[in-house]
């Protein structure tokens, strides 16, 4: 019995005359230091790690180096097997294995996640419903149409906790349940937001693109169950790919006869329509959505009635976003614990989010509610690029708020976002490093919903407005104390008084920001000096006179004649002209300027 | 991709389409090579369209009537578009990232043709 053992991997590609010397060499350096009776070592078999041999393991840690050379084995003896202590430089780089990581559901940034609602994104054909059909597809409709009642399908979403998607989470089940009643003697109809407008979101685009007869499928047994004959996809013009994609299944389903009459040869009917949005922001919300289907100009009008009650011409309705949908196939063939089996305790099911800003890997993610943002941020995610910091991370657009460092590891679901002041939303998710200017971020989102503001009720078409000009005079350097008071009063009148979710929301992001990024405001004002040397207005440019040799190239990129010096002597520039556009940083060749 | 044109009216017409559409699904059951080229909105931006167009013109040189080349929704890795996906009857998926019409050529010569995953074109080699 050894105290440990050094394996030198002899397999085909690594069992070379080197790696046998290396293993003499270990033999040696072994009897040198005196450990001939605690170690042995061992020509192992491959270790299936072959680019980056040749490799020696060492157990019964199980230490892995990799591209060991001859020369590196009396410090492999010295340093781990007689101090214990790992030698760093050598340890197998995960990374950098490619001979292994061949395939995406390999990486780090597939293995967190779970699909569901992307479950086919990606993997079938979105053309062909044979291959939808394939993984199941309509299977659900089949079951719930010839094995389930109306009432046994709302049941089932209710059981499973599914909450919407679109961003409030509000029960889908409930709200099925609210439309259910007087089936068979009234007008009712089903309705799919696919009126995705949150800046860098795009988990609706990707579904319909990738998936889109499990939306079709969806909204069938939602009309079954809530009795329903007639649905609409309102769906934005521009995403013509996920349009085409939709109106293909839609005709694909038509001549399968999985919709239109009799389906399944049962006496339930279903016709979907596609309506095209003209991409205005307001019309994702829902009286405004089905305003607009109607033919009229898409604007909001106060709930209730509840679309349940009264929704798409005056009928009762039921408006569920594509995601929503997405799950709900799945939710129908494995029952509603399958489901609720998945998640926190009162957010259910997974959550894809659109993964964007600053970090590694931008792309579309999909995992359980609950799961901490530094595994979306870190694991997921692969962290911040450049070894920056995290700084923060903004969730629900223009109508959420930030997630500061400090709550990283707060476990993501609709009522942990909503107790630190922001919400799931749709699912974007941006981060942001220290190079963020926070009260930057505020205008950016508020420079949106000043845009995509209606304009029917004054508090939010007047009042973000207003808002808005608060936020400029601050990166202007005009800002007072008083300012970030009028900020709270202004937001929460705007919260209170707006007719829809549009200005119910509009200043989360200031809200927010100032909430945990108060610092930052207060620097803006009293220092007029943006931290993080964002905001343009507040900028210094100076020239270093050490530095600069006078070569003049910035002089004469200047447009506004800031700089003056003559050639071979520093220059220096004045900051009355000077415009800050950062034209003569560019042009530097001796790194002698600086902005602060 | 041929519209279904046979009416579903059972559990047993679905599972007659499933048992007829697996085999393309997964080549471990088909015996057919598969291909897929991430084609949604994300995909095209970064040129898979030309991605596609190429390895279908190779395909067809080459004379590889087998190889099922197929579009596919968004992977969700955004910054490794375009995406082309190699799944081969015995062999484990690869994925192959930021492709060019040039790279697909060598992909279809290489791997589809030569049995020899383009080791430095996949994912792995580009983490």
């Amino acid at each position: 019995m050894y105290r440990s053992y050094v394996m030198v991997c002899s397999g085909q590609t690594c069992g070379n005359t080197l790696s046998d010397r290396i293993a003499e060499e270990f033999e040696v350096q072994i009897k040198l230091a005196g450990l001939r009776q605690e170690v042995q070592v061992l020509r192992g078999g491959c270790l299936g790690i072959c680019g980056s041999g040749p490799n020696v393991a060492v157990f019964p840690e199980g230490t892995l180096y990799s591209h060991v050379k001859l020369e590196d084995v009396a410090e492999l003896v010295a340093e781990h097997l007689l101090k214990g202590k790992k030698v760093n430089r050598l340890l197998y780089d995960e990374n950098e294995a490619t001979n292994t990581v061949r395939s995406l559901s390999e990486t780090a940034f597939y293995k967190k996640q779970m699909r569901v609602a992307l479950r086919n994104c990606g993997v079938i054909n979105p053309r062909s419903i044979e291959e939808y059909i394939a993984r199941d597809g309509y299977a659900a409709l089949e079951k719930a149409l010839t094995r389930m009642t109306p009432d046994e399908v709302v049941e089932t979403v209710l059981a499973s906790g599914l909450r919407g998607r679109g961003g409030a989470g509000f029960p889908t089940g409930l709200k099925w349940k609210f439309a259910s009643g007087n089936r068979g003697n009234v007008q009712k109809y089903v309705c799919c937001n696919a009126d995705e407008g949150d800046p860098g979101a795009f988990m609706d685009r990707s579904v319909l693109e990738g998936d889109p007869h499990t939306v079709i499928e969806a909204m069938a047994v939602a009309a079954y169950a809530i009795g329903a004959d007639t649905g609409y996809v309102y769906v934005r013009a521009e995403y013509p790919v996920a349009v085409k994609h939709l109106t293909l299944a839609i005709e694909q389903a038509k001549s399968a006869g999985l919709l239109g009459k009799n389906i399944f040869g049962t006496d339930f009917s279903f016709n979907l329509h596609i309506k095209l949005g003209a991409g205005a922001f307001v019309c994702g919300e829902e009286t405004a959505l089905m305003t607009s289907i109607e033919g009229k100009r898409g604007e909001p009008h106060p709930r209730p009635p509840f679309p349940a009650v009264k929704g798409l011409f005056e009928s009762p309705t039921i408006l569920n976003n594509v995601e929503t949908l997405a799950n709900i196939c799945p939710i129908i063939l494995n029952g509603a614990e399958w489901f609720s089996a998945m998640g926190s305790e009162k957010s259910k099911g997974t959550k894809v989010f659109a993964l964007g800003g600053k970090i590694k890997n931008t792309g579309l993610v999909e995992v359980p509610m609950g799961t901490t943002l530094r595994e979306i941020v870190e694991e997921i995610g692969g962290g911040i690029p450049n070894g920056k910091a995290f700084k923060a991370a903004q969730t629900g657009g223009p109508s959420g708020g930030c997630i500061p460092a400090s709550l990283i590891d707060i476990p993501i679901d609709y009522d942990n976002l909503l107790s630190i002041g922001t919400m799931m939303g749709s699912g974007g998710l941006i981060v942001m490093d220290e190079d963020t200017c926070m009260v930057d971020i505020a205008k950016f989102f508020l420079e949106f919903t000043v845009e995509e503001s209606c304009g029917k009720c004054t508090p939010c078409r007047v009042g973000t407005k207003r808002l808005l000009e608060l936020l400029n005079k601050i990166t202007d350097g005009r800002g007072t104390m008083e300012d970030l008071d009028r900020i709270e009063e202004l937001a929460a009148f705007i919260k209170s008084n707006s007719l829809c979710g549009l200005g119910q929301t509009a200043p989360n992001p200031v809200l927010s920001t100032l909430r945990y990024f108060r610092d930052e405001y207060v620097e803006h004002i009293v220092h007029r000096h943006c931290p993080a040397g964002v905001c343009r207005e507040l900028l210094q440019y100076t020239i270093d006179p050490v530095k600069c040799h006078g070569c003049t190239a910035c002089a004469r990129a200047c447009p506004a004649h800031a700089i003056v010096g003559s050639p071979k002597n520093p220059h220096t520039i004045d900051t009355a002209k000077c415009i800050k556009c950062g034209g003569c940083i560019e042009k530097c060749r001796f790194d002698a300027i600086s902005r602060h | 991709m041929k519209s279904e044109k046979t009416k579903i009216k059972s559990l047993g017409d679905l599972q007659r389409v499933r048992t007829r559409t697996l085999p393309q699904l997964d080549p471990a059951e088909g015996g057919h090579p598969r291909v897929v080229v991430g084609l949604a909105t994300c995909g095209i931006a970064a040129g898979a369209q030309g991605v596609y167009d190429a390895l279908q013109t190779e395909l067809q040189q080459q004379k590889m009537q087998d190889v099922l080349l197929l579009p596919t929704g968004c992977i969700g890795i955004c910054q490794f578009e375009p995406v082309v996906e190699v799944f081969i009857p015995g062999q484990p998926k690869t994925t192959y990232v930021r492709v060019t019409p040039e790279k697909a050529v060598r992909i279809v010569d290489q791997h589809l043709k030569g049995g020899n995953p383009v080791a430095e074109f996949t994912i792995g080699a580009r983490q």
